[in-house]
C-alpha cells in the first residue's frame, strides 16, 4: 500500500505576476510504504516545493496529497499530526538548532507533541544512536559542535518524532566525503532497522544509486520517470543529456559501449560492475580479454 | 508571507526620476515632507496629491506597488481617524452625539486632512526607494552629511552601516521564513495559543536567526577585510555623483511647486 500519494500537483510560484514561475507540473507520484526513494534533478527542477507540500508546508494550488489514503488538507487542523507522520529535514538543517543542550534540542519535536517524560527520554536515545551522537555531545551545547555533528543533531531531531516517511532534502551538501558517507550510511541503517519509509533528495546521482530502490528524476517541474534504480540507470545517455551527473562507474560502461563493446550501460555500483564484467566475460569464453 | 514587505524595496527602471541624482531626490523628499505638513487647506493638499501621483507616472512605478506599500499603515491611519475623530471638540453643534461622545465638524476635517497627509508622507517616501537603489541612497547621504565630519562625526561608517543594514533585509527575512519552517516541521505552533505560548514559539526562531546574522556578520567583516576596506579615508568612487543640467531643471520644478504649496497658505484660509 502506498504511504504517500501526490495527484495532479501545480504550484506556481508568484501566480499572477509577471515573474511567474511554474515549480510544479502536475506531478503524479505514488511512494510505497517502506521503500527508499531518492529524488534527483538539478537546480530549480522542483524537488524542494515538492518535498515542502508533503509535509503540509506548502498548501497546493492544484492537486492533492494523500497519506494513507487520507487528504493531507481536509482538516486544517489535522496539519501538525501530518507533520509527525512526514518528518522532514530541511537542507542545512543545523541552522534550526536552538536549544541549550543537544539533548533538549532533539527532544524539541517529540515535546510538542505531547508525549510522556519518559517516552521522550527513549525517543531521544534511539534517534542519538542511530545518528551516532554519543552521550558527551548529548549533555554539550549544540553550538559547540562540527558542522557534520550539528547535522546529524538535528536530523536526529527529526528520527526522534519516528516518522512513518522521513524526507530528507539533500543531507550532504557541504559535507566533506566521510561525512557524506557517514549520515548518508546512518539514514540507510535506519530504514533497515525500522523498515520506515526514506524520501532523499539529492543532486549527486552517486549518491542515489547507492542508498535508493526507488527514483524519481525530476526535469523543469515534471516527473521525468519513476522507477527502480536499475531502470533509471539504463537510460543513463538520457540521464547525462539533462545534465544530471551519472555515476562515474555508468561512465565507464557507456565509454566502453561507444568503443564497441557489447555491454549493459546500466550499471550503477561498483560490485554490480564487477558482476556486469564477469557475465561479459563468461559471454565471450574469456576469448576477449575484457 | 513574509516576503509581502515593500519597505525598502527598489524597482530598476530608466525614467528621469530614476537618474535624478540622489542627493536632490533625497533633499526634495525632506522639503516635501515639511511643505506637506505645512499645506492645510484644499488647494495645498491637492497640489501635494498631484505632485506625488504625477511622478509615480513618470517613474512607471504601478499603481500595484503604492497600494501594498500602504496596505501596512492602514491599521495605524484608522487608529488616528478614531482618536481624533472623538477628542476633538469643535465650537458649534456635535454632527453627531450618543452618551459622552461627540463628533465635531472640526474633527471630520481633521480626520480627512490627516489621512491625505499621511498617506501622501507614505507615498512620496517610498517613491524615494523604489526609485533610489541602496547604494546611490547611502552615497547620497554620505555626501549630504559630510559637513558633519567637521564635528568627528563618522560619516563614512554611518553610511557604510546602513548600506549593509538595507542589503541585509531581504536576505534575513528568507532566512526567517526557512526556519520558520524549518520549526513547523518539528511541530512548533505559531499560530495559536495564549500570548505567553506565542512569545515562547518565537525562541526557536529568534535563537537561530540572530546566529545565523552574527555569522553572517562575520563572515562578511572578513571578506570586507580581505579587499583592505579599511574606512572612509581615502576611498574612491566607481560612481561618482554629479550635478548635470537636468538635476538642475527637476530642481527648479520642484522649487516652483514648493513655493506654490507656500502660496496658497497666503491666499486661502486653514481647513483646521
Amino acid at each position: 500500500m502506498s504511504v504517500l500519494k501526490i495527484e495532479n500537483l501545480s504550484y506556481t510560484y508568484n501566480e499572477g505576476m509577471p515573474g511567474a514561475t511554474k515549480a510544479l507540473d502536475n506531478v503524479n507520484l505514488e511512494i510505497e510504504e517502506g521503500t527508499f526513494v531518492g529524488i534527483i534533478g538539478h537546480t530549480g527542477c522542483g524537488k524542494s516545493t515538492l518535498i515542502s507540500h508533503l509535509n503540509g508546508l506548502t498548501k497546493p494550488q492544484q492537486g492533492a496529497i494523500y497519506l494513507e489514503g487520507k487528504d493531507i488538507w481536509k482538516d486544517y487542523k489535522d496539519i501538525r499530526q501530518v507533520r509527525f507522520t512526514v518528518g522532514l529535514v530541511f537542507q542545512y538543517p543545523e541552522y534550526q538548532l536552538f536549544e541549550e543542550t543537544v539533548y533538549k534540542d532533539i527532544a524539541f519535536g517529540p515535546k510538542n507533541m505531547g508525549l510522556s517524560d519518559e517516552e521522550i527520554d527513549k525517543r531521544v536515545n534511539m534517534a542519538a544512536e542511530f545518528c551516532g551522537i554519543t552521550k558527551q555531545m548529548l549533555s554539550a551545547s549544540p553550538f559547540d559542535l562540527s558542522g557534520g555533528q550539528k547535522r546529524r543533531v538535528a536530523i536526529a531531531g527529526i528520527i526522534a518524532m519516528q516518522p512513518k516517511v522521513l524526507v530528507l532534502d539533500e543531507p550532504c551538501a557541504g559535507l566533506d566525503p566521510e561525512g557524506r558517507e557517514q549520515i548518508l550510511s546512518q539514514v540507510k541503517n535506519y530504514h533497515l532497522t525500522t523498515g520506515g519509509t526514506v524520501v532523499l533528495v539529492s543532486h549527486s546521482m552517486e549518491d542515489i544509486a547507492n542508498y535508493a530502490d526507488k527514483v524519481l528524476v525530476m526535469d523543469s517541474g515534471k516527473v521525468y520517470k519513476y522507477a527502480p534504480t536499475e531502470e533509471i540507470f539504463q537510460d543513463a545517455e538520457n540521464l547525462s543529456k539533462m545534465g544530471l551527473g551519472i555515476p562515474d562507474i555508468t561512465k565507464v560502461f557507456l565509454k566502453l559501449k561507444e568503443m564497441g563493446v557489447d555491454i549493459n550501460t546500466d550499471v550503477y555500483t561498483i560490485p554490480y560492475a564487477i558482476k556486469t564484467l564477469l557475465k561479459y566475460k563468461a559471454k565471450n569464453g574469456g576469448a576477449n580479454n575484457a | 508571507m513574509l516576503k509581502d514587505i515593500t519597505i525598502g524595496q527598489h524597482f530598476p527602471g530608466n525614467s528621469p526620476v530614476h537618474r535624478l541624482d540622489s542627493r536632490i531626490k533625497i533633499l526634495v523628499t525632506i522639503a516635501y515632507v515639511v511643505f506637506l505638513f505645512l499645506s492645510s487647506n484644499i488647494a495645498g493638499l491637492a497640489l501635494n496629491i498631484i505632485f506625488v501621483f504625477s511622478l509615480y507616472m513618470l517613474a512607471k512605478i504601478p499603481l500595484k506597488m503604492l497600494r501594498k506599500s500602504l496596505k501596512p499603515i492602514l491599521p495605524i491611519i484608522i487608529f488616528t481617524v478614531i482618536l481624533n475623530l472623538f477628542f476633538i471638540t469643535g465650537t458649534g453643534t456635535p454632527l453627531f452625539h450618543l452618551w459622552k461622545i461627540n463628533i465635531y465638524k472640526e474633527g471630520v476635517i481633521f480626520c480627512i486632512v490627516m489621512v491625505i497627509r499621511i498617506i501622501c508622507l507614505i507615498s512620496g517616501t517610498s517613491l524615494l526607494t523604489y526609485t533610489t537603489s541602496p547604494i546611490e541612497l547611502t552615497d547620497g547621504m554620505e555626501r549630504l552629511m559630510k559637513p558633519l565630519e567637521f564635528i568627528k562625526f563618522p560619516v563614512h561608517e554611518m553610511a557604510m552601516m546602513m548600506t549593509i543594514a538595507l542589503r541585509f533585509i531581504p536576505t534575513l527575512i528568507e532566512e526567517t521564513d526557512k526556519i520558520i519552517s524549518a520549526q513547523k516541521s518539528r511541530g512548533a505552533l505559531l499560530d495559536s495559543g495564549s500570548f505567553k505560548d506565542r512569545v515562547k514559539a518565537l525562541v526557536p526562531i529568534l535563537i537561530p536567526l540572530f546566529i545565523s546574522a552574527f555569522r553572517r556578520a562575520d563572515e562578511l567583516a572578513t571578506a570586507m577585510e580581505c579587499r583592505c576596506y579599511h574606512g572612509g579615508k581615502g576611498r574612491t568612487r566607481l560612481k561618482q555623483l554629479k550635478i548635470t543640467g537636468s538635476d538642475i531643471l527637476s530642481t527648479v520644478i520642484c522649487i516652483v511647486f514648493f513655493t506654490a504649496v507656500f502660496a496658497t497658505r497666503l491666499v486661502m484660509p486653514s481647513l483646521i
